[in-house]
């Protein structure tokens, strides 16, 4: 969350705008002391930085954005569902043993709708990332979700997944529990369900630890989150044995939301505040109500045979090749 | 010649030998293959009339798609099916190579088109559905093409009610068509959804090696999981682990064996029983 009194970590790239404002606050310093007007030089300091500002955010690099995707105070989970629902109860457990609290879900009350809203959870803090795991699932947290999804299939809600991931924990423990299998099983699971599913990239949606949650029958992406078959790091290493040709690597990948939405991955991209979501998470919390409570309207009127059916296509329809 | 053109002279014989060491190495490699389990070399004829197993240990060395056919299928009773998808280049990918590149040098190394081949075949008389990956073209990675023939060929089962068999061998999800490849995962495991619904039978034989988005797929969610013996199967790589928990694994990490310990696969086959199991399988699910 963005109080007035907790200041925003500036990215690299972001250094130039806030020098400009430093400048207008030292010339508005001068102006009082010295008792010299100078309004109109303010003034147009002030329109010059928002000119920047905005033609900065607007024309973002893959590599800028895939910073901001990542940016520590970026809204969560929590941050969203504090904001966009009026009411929510959370569910816990996998009934097999654990809690992973990499995933979190509940039933949610949205513009007076129940439904099954469930997300990874990154932390703000050390604390907190240590508790989640940095937002990394386990297996155990695939299978808490599939639980949260049968009881909406169940009980006719329709599910909401916020995606937030670097990817699934490379664990020993997670491979010995089957992490391959648990979301496996959810992509297959998904394809199942006959309630509407939407899935909404929100920061990383890094690999299949992100499409575990996101077989859906529409699937958003907030303007400068990314989805990506591996982290351009990861990608780095293997295809240029050097993680340091991550830039290159991320604009090779083609992870913004304009480039997928251009490949048919995602159908709709959602508006940040100037400077990405974590300089306004209420206005970003809105954004995303809105956009989630139109396109839920889009699926209302559809027979479960339909939903299951548009879902099916939409995968099935993915990929290009030579025939 | 001054003794430094002598030493120059030298320097790019040497290089250019190195790089002729792939040609000399073959016309040994042809008669001799070393074992990477036990270090002992093999005749090459006897391994291969030994089914590509070590015979002083048992080591399974990886065999392509092809070979693998002719393994499991009864004698001329594969036919070929989907072989007209052809992979392309939709991002115009470029590394230290370009995916273009990549796939011509991957053609001619493996002689195949792609890194699956897809079809029917008669398995003891029974007919059934088969796609076999092949790790020699771009290490078995699935991209677009691999998603389609899987999935077309599990939507050919579920139409003629055929079961089907799936090996694996990949590396996982390639990285030259990024979120093209991520999404074939959740296709081939839409697939699958609708086998089960029609209750049709779906076996995955996880082979050496089968790792990320084939394990986060396809691959694990058979009806039956079997892996062939020694094969090493996993989510995430070993080294990615090992760099994360800051702690040694165990040797057998991973193996199937390992998996078989921790309730993640059925059963553990050798190669030289495949075809009789999976044969048994079938039977086994079919009603007379």
């Amino acid at each position: 969350m963005n109080d007035t009194n907790k200041k925003v970590q500036i990215l690299d790239f972001e250094k130039p705008i806030y020098k400009m404002q430093d400048k207008i606050e030292e010339l508005k310093k001068t102006s009082l002391d010295a008792n010299i007007n100078y309004d109109s030089e303010i003034e147009k300091l002030e329109e010059q930085t928002k000119v920047y500002k905005k033609e900065l955010y607007e024309k973002l690099e893959p590599y800028q954005k895939l910073q901001i995707a990542r940016h520590p105070q970026r809204p969560n989970f929590m941050d969203y569902v504090h904001f966009m629902c009026e009411d929510f109860i959370e569910l816990h457990g996998d009934r097999h043993g654990y809690d992973d609290k990499a995933i979190a879900g509940g039933i949610a009350k949205i513009d007076g709708k129940a439904v099954m809203l469930i997300g990874t959870m990154k932390g703000k803090s050390t604390k907190e990332n240590l508790e989640c795991n940095f937002g990394m699932p386990q297996p155990q947290g695939y299978r808490k979700a599939l639980r949260l999804f049968e009881h909406a299939n169940r009980f006719d809600l329709p599910i909401i997944t916020l995606v937030d991931t670097m990817g699934a924990y490379p664990g020993m423990k997670a491979e010995e529990m089957g992490q391959g299998e648990a979301i496996a099983t959810n992509l297959k699971e998904m394809a199942k369900l006959d309630v509407p599913i939407i899935a909404v990239i929100t920061g990383e949606g890094c690999s299949g630890g992100a499409l575990g949650l996101a077989v859906a029958n529409k699937v958003m992406i907030l303007e400068h989150a990314y989805y990506t078959v591996i982290s351009p790091e990861g990608c780095a290493s293997i295809l240029w044995k050097d993680a340091s040709m991550a830039k290159i690597a991320t604009d090779s990948l083609k992870i913004t939301g304009e480039d997928l939405l251009k490949y048919g991955i995602i159908d709709e991209i959602v508006k940040e505040p100037i400077g990405g979501a974590h300089y306004n998470a209420e206005e970003m919390a809105r954004n995303l109500k809105t956009a989630l409570i139109n396109s839920l309207k889009e699926y209302e009127n559809l027979t479960k045979e339909e939903l299951k059916a548009q879902r099916y296509s939409k995968f099935r329809h993915m990929g290009v090749f030579v025939q | 010649m001054t003794l430094t053109d002598w030493f120059n002279k030298r320097k790019i014989q040497q290089i250019a030998a190195r790089d002729n060491d792939v040609h000399i190495d073959d016309s040994i490699g042809k008669l001799w293959t070393l074992c990477y389990n036990c270090s002992s070399q093999l005749p090459k004829k006897d391994l291969e009339n030994n089914l590509m197993v070590c015979p002083n240990c048992d080591y399974h060395f990886r065999i392509g798609a092809k070979d693998r056919i002719k393994l499991i299928a009864d004698e001329n009773s594969f036919e070929e099916m989907f072989a007209n998808i052809k992979p392309c280049d939709p991002l115009e990918f470029v590394d230290t190579q370009s995916y273009k590149a990549r796939q011509e040098s991957a053609k001619a190394k493996s002689g195949l088109d792609e890194a699956v081949v897809t079809g029917t075949c008669l398995i003891d008389g029974q007919k059934t559905a088969i796609a076999v990956m092949d790790f020699e073209y771009m290490g078995g990675s699935m991209g677009s093409v691999v998603g389609e023939k899987i999935t077309r060929i599990l939507e050919y089962a579920l139409e003629h009610r055929l079961p089907s068999v799936v090996f694996t061998s990949s590396g996982g999800a390639r990285m030259q068509e990024s979120a093209l490849s991520l999404m074939q995962m959740a296709k081939t495991s839409c697939a699958v959804a609708k086998l089960n619904e029609a209750k049709l039978l779906y076996i995955t034989v996880l082979c050496e090696p089968t790792f990320g988005g084939v394990t986060a797929s396809f691959g694990t969610i058979g009806d039956i999981i079997i892996a062939e013996k020694g094969a090493r199967i996993g989510f995430a790589g070993r080294r990615v682990i090992e760099q994360t928990i800051r702690q040694k694994l165990p040797a057998d990490f991973q193996t199937a064996e390992y998996l078989l310990k921790y309730g993640q696969i059925d059963f553990i086959v050798e190669r030289k029983d495949m075809k009789e199991k999976l044969s048994k399988l079938i039977a086994l699910h079919t009603k007379k």
